[in-house]
């Protein structure tokens, strides 16, 4: 048993509680329902900790100073939710090209535009993924409970550094404002990535050329490297880039973690690993998912939940080890069919059933409702 | 080479991508003339967005972060803020620090940030090819304003000032002497210092605003169209002539942003001792 403390705290408390544990010591946020608290207690706690927190004048201010930070060579963090991930889209391409390490929370509710500010919704699934211009590739987790955002959290900034990615949290109001017990392990209990720095001096190092692992050392600003960091497709010593040079750089940002899925790839079965019957989710909703599950064996109905805990890049071959044997999918979600239809791009046998029960317009889907779906759709 | 160019630039990213007569080498010179003469120059954490202007940061070899368009102040911030020991310097031009970028022009002067900005101004888009800018002159047709422009400029200068900046200077490059002493002056302020340099395009603002693309031309157009003056009182009077008041504006002592900052932190964690921190 790993030594630590049981707290009882909101999603964004825990997400506060992980990042400072993470190492993160710059976050900047503009007020935004649902993900406010997350701003708030960072104002609250980074000065402790000798930390900076600044409220900026818009999302893409904050996100923009946030890759500036970790450039500055600072854990960073940004939150927000749906109408602020708009304005944060230019600066996700921003980090992925000029590859700082960073996290964004997206807190999602209900969209387009100004949506439902108060209420959970699941739409900004492929904007999390594709929202910035041209080819880029970065990780986006989805916890479901107030400790996942915790764990995700942790993972996020580890993930980010050991990438150098910009990593995005999609989390959503439920899980941001729901209240329960969080396990908070000691500081020494936790693993904490760092970025890997140049080995070599000024004079031998090539900013963007990068090893067999894809993804290059960076130094942080104002340690003897002088590097040219510029937001243009790049050669490797960061001056703008010939057609071929810019060819091997976008195809190296997209590869260094594309390649790697299987080393960091996380979905997760509850239930009957065997049911022909599956739900698939992510986030929230996975939590309503799981109580269908117990409803229906205590009915003799055997259900499986697959949830997906990294649900960018899609982790095709891990859902499709976890379907293995189902023979009626429904995909559950607070959207109009985005998690579903990555479902049926991995999942191409006609023999399957792939069905979607989705809910929108604030109201959570309640457990109950999953045993209907499949009653009445039979 | 220039001896200033032979020890700070990144020889391997020469030639220039700046056309011919552009005013950007010049401001280039007296920049570093100014760091130099400061010894600085290892210090510099450089920050510039999209437009000609921003190259003029990647040039130098130091550590430079060129971001997206009007973006360049915030990412000063990040960096600042990470390092308040650290020269921060931003280079932007008038459409990335007037229009697109403005809203973070009003709030690092309003916070006193200890950071220079540098406004390059050559009253058009010029990377893009001509279109009219915040600093456009009314009536100037450009590519976009081919009837003529409609829409009064917009003095970066008196922006700075109103927005809390506490040292503000307008020089042009036919005056380099008083440009690298005002670098000079805004490199040692501390607090948010903001320099605006006319720059001459003859490419896009000579060919079609000014009436000629020669770069001597357009050079002497800035010293006719440019009036020192030294009391900032007096900036309507030439202005309504017709020209462009140059001058140190403005320089203020106000508390300094990070400063400020460190100083709550202090006080939130000796609070936090005593037991008044929630």
């Amino acid at each position: 048993m790993k030594k630590g403390r049981i707290k009882v705290m909101q999603g964004n408390e825990a997400c506060v509680e992980a990042a400072l544990l993470a190492g993160c010591r710059f976050f900047a946020g503009y007020p935004i329902t649902p993900a406010s608290e997350i701003l708030e207690g960072m104002a609250r706690r980074l000065p402790l900790v000798d930390g900076f927190c600044l409220q900026a004048e818009d999302e893409i201010a904050a996100l923009v100073s946030v890759v500036g930070a970790s450039w500055g060579g600072a854990k960073a963090m940004t939150a927000t939710s749906g109408p602020g991930f708009c304005l944060m889209m230019e600066a996700v391409g921003l980090a992925a090209s000029v590859e700082a390490p960073c996290v964004i929370v997206n807190v999602q509710r209900g969209g387009p535009a100004s949506g439902q500010s108060t209420s959970t919704a699941q739409g900004d699934l492929y904007q999390a993924r594709y929202g910035s211009n041209g080819d880029y590739s970065l990780i986006t987790l989805c916890p479901s409970t107030a400790q996942e955002m915790f764990d995700h959290t942790i993972r996020a900034f580890n993930l980010a550094e050991r990438f150098r990615i910009p990593v995005i949290i999609l989390s959503d109001e439920v899980v941001a404002h729901i209240r329960e017990k969080v396990f908070i392990p000691e500081p020494d209990g936790l693993e904490i990535a760092e970025r890997k720095k140049p080995a070599v001096p000024m004079e031998k190092f090539v900013p963007f050329q990068a090893g067999e692992d894809d993804v290059p050392p960076m130094p942080a600003f104002n340690t003897g490297y002088k590097i040219p960091v510029i937001s243009q497709a790049k050669s490797l010593n960061g001056n703008r880039g010939n057609a071929r040079e810019a060819e091997a750089f976008i195809r190296r940002i997209c590869r260094k973690v594309d390649a790697r899925i299987a080393e960091f790839a996380d979905v997760r079965t509850y239930g009957d690993e065997k049911a022909q019957t599956a739900f698939v989710s992510f986030g929230s909703v996975s939590r309503a998912a799981r109580s269908a599950v117990d409803m229906g064996r205590e009915r003799g109905l055997p259900l499986r939940s697959v949830e997906v805990k990294t649900i960018w890049p899609f982790p095709d071959d891990l859902l499709e080890k976890k379907l293995e044997g189902a023979k009626r999918i429904v995909v559950a979600e607070m959207n109009l069919g985005m998690l579903r239809n990555e479902v049926q791009r991995v999942l191409r046998d006609p023999e399957i059933e792939i069905e979607l029960f989705s809910k929108i317009g604030g109201l959570y889907p309640l457990p109950q409702e999953f045993l209907r779906f499949l009653e009445e759709k039979r | 080479m220039n001896p200033l160019g032979e020890k700070y630039l990144r020889k391997d990213f020469l030639p220039f991508l700046f056309c011919p007569g552009c005013g950007n080498g010049m401001i280039t010179q007296a920049f570093l003339q100014a760091v130099d003469d400061l010894g600085i120059f290892d210090d510099l954490a450089l920050t510039a967005g999209i437009g000609c202007s921003a190259w003029i940061a990647v040039y130098m070899h130091a550590d430079v972060l060129k971001v997206l368009h009007g973006r360049a102040i915030p990412a000063a911030i990040g960096l600042k803020a990470t390092n308040p020991s650290r020269k921060v310097v931003t280079f932007t031009g008038d459409g990335d620090g007037l229009a697109i970028g403005g809203l973070h022009l009003l709030h690092a002067a309003r916070r006193n940030i200890d950071m220079t900005v540098i406004l390059v101004n050559n009253q058009i888009y010029a990377m893009t090819g001509g279109q009219v800018a915040p600093s456009t002159q009314a009536g100037s047709r450009t590519q976009t304003t081919p009837y003529g422009s409609v829409e009064k400029p917009l003095d970066g200068c008196r922006v700075a000032t109103a927005a809390g900046a506490t040292l503000v200077s307008r020089w042009s490059t036919a005056h380099p002497k008083q440009l690298t002493r005002a670098f000079k002056k805004a490199l040692n302020h501390r607090g948010f210092s903001f320099v605006e340099v006319l720059s001459q395009c003859p490419v896009q603002t000579g060919r079609y605003i000014l009436g000629s693309g020669s770069p001597s031309f357009n050079l002497q157009w800035l010293r006719d169209h440019c009036v020192p003056v030294e009391d900032p009182a007096r900036m309507g009077e030439v202005e309504a002539q017709g020209k462009v008041p140059l001058g140190d504006f403005l320089e203020i002592q106000n508390p300094e942003f990070m400063e400020e900052v460190q100083r709550m932190n202090r006080e939130a964690k000796e609070a936090r001792g005593k037991g008044g921190d929630r």
